[in-house]
C-alpha cells in the first residue's frame, strides 16, 4: 500500500511485514479514509460481503449432505431437512441467503444510481460490480436447480432453452450446455460444479471491486470530490466499522424473520414436488430476483429478440457511465435526475411484478410499455439529461453543504449520524 | 432523526420483499377455507393429541393410497412430533411386515417392522398405483403441506371441498367434484366422512375433525422441525435485538467525536 508507511511495533511483526506486507494492509484498512457524511445505504457493502460469506459457508456444509443424482438429489435434500443436525437450519439460510443476497444487491445499485458512484473515476468498480451481479444470478439460477424439484427442472429447462434462439449453432449449444438431449443427470452434474465455483469467482472479483474503490476512494451523498485524509473523513475502523456492524445487526433481524418464521415465502411450492418430465407446471416462474428480466424477455413476440433485449438490458448497465452525461454525481443536485431516478424504480418493480404474471393481455402490454421506458432511461433520457438539466448550487466541503431545497437535503447533511 | 430514518428503510425492505412474494401467490380460482392453526405464527406449536389422531387417520384411511417415503417410524417418537412413547412406536412398527435381504443364503424375506424403518409404502411402483387409481398417482404426503400453495388451509379444504356438481359440470367415470382442486376435478374419492372411523381417544370423528387433524398430522411431517424453528427464532432476534442495541449506543459514542469537532 502505497498511502501510508506502516511499521509494525513488534521485531517480528516487522520481519514478517517486510516479506509479505499483511500487517500494513490491515492498517491500511483501518486507517482508510471515509466521507464521514455516509449514509446508511452505504453499509450494504459489508452487508453483502456478509452475505457472500453466508452463502458460501452454508454451501459448503450443505455440499457434505447433498447427493447431486437426478435420482437421489430431492431425497437427499429431504434427508438434510430432517435427519441433519441443523439441517433444516442450514438449508433455509442457504436459500433465503439468496434473496437477501439480492435484496441487497439491488440497494446497493440502486445507491449507485441514485449518488452518481458508477461515474469518473470509479467506472471499473462499477463494471465489476456489474460482472458480480451477472455471476450472482448465474449462480442463483444453478442453485435452484439443485433441489431437482418442479421448479428446479422446468426452470433449467425454459432459461438453457433460450440459447436455441442462437442463429445456427442455438441447437448444438444447448445440447452441449445439457449434455444430452434433455435436461437430466447431466445437467445436474455440471450446474452442482458451477455451482460450487461461481461464489469463490465472485470472491475474488469482490476483492478487485474493494481494490478498485480504495484507489479514489469512497463516493459520499454529497457527490463532490474531498480532500483524504482531511476534517470531512474519518479512519474506517471504528467510526465505519461500528455503523456496517449495526446496520448489518438490522439486515439479519429480518433474514432471521424470514429463515425462522417464513422460510418458504420467497420460494415456489412447486419446487415440493419431485422432478418430473413428464409433467408441465402450469406457470413456470424463476426466483424472484430474477422477475424483471424475465418480463423483458418475454415482452418480445420473437425468441432471439427477448434474448437479446433481456442481455441488452444489463449490456446498458454496463456502459452507464457513459450512458450519463452530467458530470454532477449526486441526484441531491440534479432535480430533474431525481425524479426520473424514482420512476426507474417503480419501472423496475414493475417489471418484476409482470414478469410474474401471465404474459397475455394488459400483462403483456404493461410489460412492454416498461421495457421500453425502462431503455429509454438508460439511453435517451440519461445522455439527454446531462446538456439539459439545469442542477442546483454544489458545496464547497461535505463540512458546509449549501441547503438546497426539497425532499432530498437530508440526504446532503453531514451529520447523518445523529 | 437516524432511528426514524431506519424505520423507514426497514419497511421498504419489508415492503419490496412482499411485494414480490405477493406476486406468486398462485391463481387458485377461490379463497381456502382459513384454519386458527395452533402451529401458526411466531410461537405456534403443534396440538400433540391431534398430531397422534392425525396419525390414526393417516394410517386407517390414506396410506391404502398415499406413500410418505421421506417418514420413518422412530419420527413418530421424536420431540416436536406426535411423541409416541417409545413402546407405542415400536407396536406401530412391528403392526408391519417389512421386506428385509438378502440373508446369508442370498434370499429376501420379511421381518415385522422396526422403529428404525421407513413408513411401508401402498404401492410397489408409481405404475401401479396409477394403475389402481383410475390413472391418476396419489402423491407421496410427506411434504405435500409444503408442496401446494395454500399449505394447510389448502389441505383441509380440499379435504372438505366435496360436493355436489353444479348441474352443468361433466365429469367422466371416476372423476370427482371438489371445490378446491385445481379444475375443480380430482380422481381421489372423498376419503373422509363423519364417523369414518373411531378415535382411540374418544373424540368425536367429525368430517371436521378428521380432516383438521390429518392435515395437522402432514404438517408436521413437512415440517418436522417446526416447533424447534421457532423457539430458536425467537431467541435469536432477541438477541440481536439487544446486540443490535448496545452497538446502537456505542455507535452514539464514538461518533460524537466527530460531530463534536465541528
Ligand atoms: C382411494 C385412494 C385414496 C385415498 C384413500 C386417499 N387418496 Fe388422496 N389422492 C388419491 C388420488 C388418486 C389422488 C390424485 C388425484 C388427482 O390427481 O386427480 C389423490 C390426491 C391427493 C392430494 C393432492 C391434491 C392436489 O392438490 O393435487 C391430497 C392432498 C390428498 N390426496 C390427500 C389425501 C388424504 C389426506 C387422504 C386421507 C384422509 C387421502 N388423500 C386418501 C387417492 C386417494
Ligand atoms: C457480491 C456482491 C458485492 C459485494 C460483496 C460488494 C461489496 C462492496 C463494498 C464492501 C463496497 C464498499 C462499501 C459501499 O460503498 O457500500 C462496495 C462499493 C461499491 N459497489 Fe459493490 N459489492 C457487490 C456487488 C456490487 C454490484 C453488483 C454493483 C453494481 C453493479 C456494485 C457497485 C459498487 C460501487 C459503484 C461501489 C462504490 C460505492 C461508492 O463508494 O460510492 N457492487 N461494494
Amino acid at each position: 500500500m502505497s498511502d501510508h508507511n506502516y511499521v509494525p511495533e513488534s521485531k517480528v511483526g516487522k520481519w514478517f511485514n517486510d516479506r509479505l506486507p499483511l500487517l500494513s494492509l490491515g492498517a491500511h484498512l483501518r486507517e482508510y479514509p471515509t466521507p464521514k457524511n455516509l449514509n446508511y445505504w452505504w453499509t450494504f457493502g459489508g452487508i453483502l460481503t456478509f452475505c457472500l460469506i453466508t452463502q458460501i459457508v452454508t454451501g459448503i456444509v450443505l455440499a457434505m449432505h447433498y447427493v447431486a443424482h437426478a435420482d437421489l438429489a430431492f431425497e437427499s435434500v429431504e434427508k438434510i431437512m430432517r435427519d441433519v443436525n441443523y439441517g433444516w437450519l442450514i438449508r433455509y439460510i442457504h436459500s433465503n441467503g439468496a434473496s437477501m443476497f439480492f435484496l441487497a444487491v439491488y440497494i446497493h445499485i440502486f445507491r449507485s444510481l441514485f449518488y452518481g458512484s458508477y461515474k469518473s473515476p470509479r467506472e471499473l468498480i462499477w463494471i465489476i460490480g456489474m460482472i458480480i451481479y451477472i455471476l450472482m444470478m448465474a449462480a442463483a439460477f444453478m442453485g435452484y436447480v439443485l433441489p431437482w424439484g418442479q421448479m428446479s427442472f422446468w426452470g433449467a429447462t425454459v432459461i438453457t432453452n433460450l440459447f436455441s434462439a442462437i442463429p445456427l449453432v442455438g441447437e448444438s449449444i444447448v445440447t452441449w450446455l445439457w449434455g444430452g438431449y434433455s435436461v437430466d443427470n447431466p445437467t445436474l452434474n455440471r450446474f452442482f460444479s458451477l455451482h460450487y465455483l461461481i461464489p469463490f469467482l465472485i470472491l475474488g472479483l469482490v476483492v478487485l471491486h474493494i481494490w478498485a474503490l480504495h484507489v479514489p476512494g469512497n463516493n459520499n451523498p454529497v457527490g463532490i470530490d474531498i480532500k483524504k485524509p482531511s476534517k470531512d473523513t474519518v479512519p474506517f475502523h471504528p467510526y465505519i466499522t461500528v455503523k456496517d456492524i449495526f446496520a448489518l445487526l438490522m439486515f439479519m433481524i429480518i433474514f432471521a424473520g424470514f429463515v425462522f418464521f417464513s422460510p418458504n415465502v420467497l420460494g415456489h411450492s412447486d419446487n415440493y414436488i419431485p422432478a418430473n418430465p413428464m409433467v408441465t407446471p402450469a406457470h413456470i416462474v424463476p426466483e424472484w430476483y430474477l422477475l424483471p428480466f424475465y418480463a423483458i424477455l418475454r415482452s418480445v413476440p420473437d425468441k432471439l429478440g427477448g434474448v437479446l433485449l433481456m442481455f441488452g438490458a444489463l449490456f446498458v448497465l454496463i456502459i452507464l457511465p457513459w450512458l450519463d452525461t452530467s458530470k454532477i454525481r449526486s441526484a441531491v443536485f440534479r432535480p430533474l435526475y431525481r425524479q426520473f431516478f424514482w420512476i426507474l424504480v417503480i419501472d423496475v418493480l414493475a417489471l418484476g411484478y409482470l414478469g410474474a404474471m401471465p404474459a397475455e393481455g394488459t400483462y403483456l402490454f404493461l410489460a412492454r410499455v416498461s421495457t421500453v421506458y425502462y431503455f429509454l432511461h438508460f439511453l435517451v433520457i440519461l445522455p439527454v439529461l446531462g446538456f439539459l438539466e439545469k442542477t442546483d448550487p454544489l458545496p464547497a466541503s461535505i463540512s458546509e453543504p449549501v441547503l438546497t431545497g426539497g425532499l432530498s437535503t437530508s440526504a446532503a447533511k453531514s451529520d447523518d449520524i445523529k | 432523526m437516524t432511528l426514524n430514518r431506519l424505520i423507514k428503510l426497514t419497511l421498504s425492505i419489508l415492503f419490496v420483499v412482499l411485494f414480490s412474494s405477493k406476486s406468486f401467490a398462485a391463481g387458485s380460482n377461490i379463497e381456502n377455507l382459513k384454519v386458527d392453526w395452533s402451529f401458526a405464527g411466531i410461537t405456534g406449536k403443534f396440538d400433540r393429541s391431534s398430531l397422534q389422531r392425525g396419525y390414526q387417520v393417516y394410517k386407517e384411511v390414506c396410506a391404502s393410497c398415499h406413500s410418505m417415503q421421506y417418514l420413518s417410524f422412530r419420527n413418530l417418537g421424536e420431540k416436536g412430533g406426535p411423541e409416541f412413547s417409545e413402546e407405542e412406536v415400536k407396536a406401530i412398527a412391528a403392526g408391519y411386515e417389512v421386506n428385509d435381504g438378502p440373508n446369508s443364503d442370498g434370499e429376501m424375506f420379511t421381518r415385522p417392522g422396526r422403529a428404525s424403518d421407513k413408513f411401508v409404502k401402498p404401492y410397489p411402483n408409481v405404475n401401479a398405483a396409477m394403475a389402481a387409481n383410475g390413472g391418476a398417482y396419489p402423491p407421496d404426503l410427506s411434504v405435500i403441506v409444503k408442496a401446494r400453495s395454500g399449505g394447510a388451509n389448502y389441505i383441509y379444504s380440499l379435504l372438505m371441498g366435496y360436493e355436489e356438481k353444479p348441474a352443468d359440470f361433466v365429469l367422466d367415470e371416476g372423476v370427482y367434484y371438489n371445490k378446491y382442486m385445481e379444475g375443480n376435478k380430482i380422481k381421489m374419492p372423498a376419503p373422509l366422512s363423519d364417523d369414518l372411523i373411531e378415535y382411540s381417544d374418544g373424540t368425536k370423528a367429525s368430517l371436521d375433525q378428521l380432516s383438521k387433524d390429518v392435515t395437522t398430522f402432514l404438517t408436521w411431517a413437512a415440517e418436522p422441525h417446526l416447533e424447534a424453528r421457532h423457539k430458536t427464532g425467537t431467541k435469536v432476534i432477541i438477541y440481536l435485538i439487544l446486540l443490535a442495541t448496545l452497538v446502537y449506543f456505542s455507535m452514539k459514542k464514538i461518533w460524537l467525536r466527530v460531530d463534536s469537532e465541528k
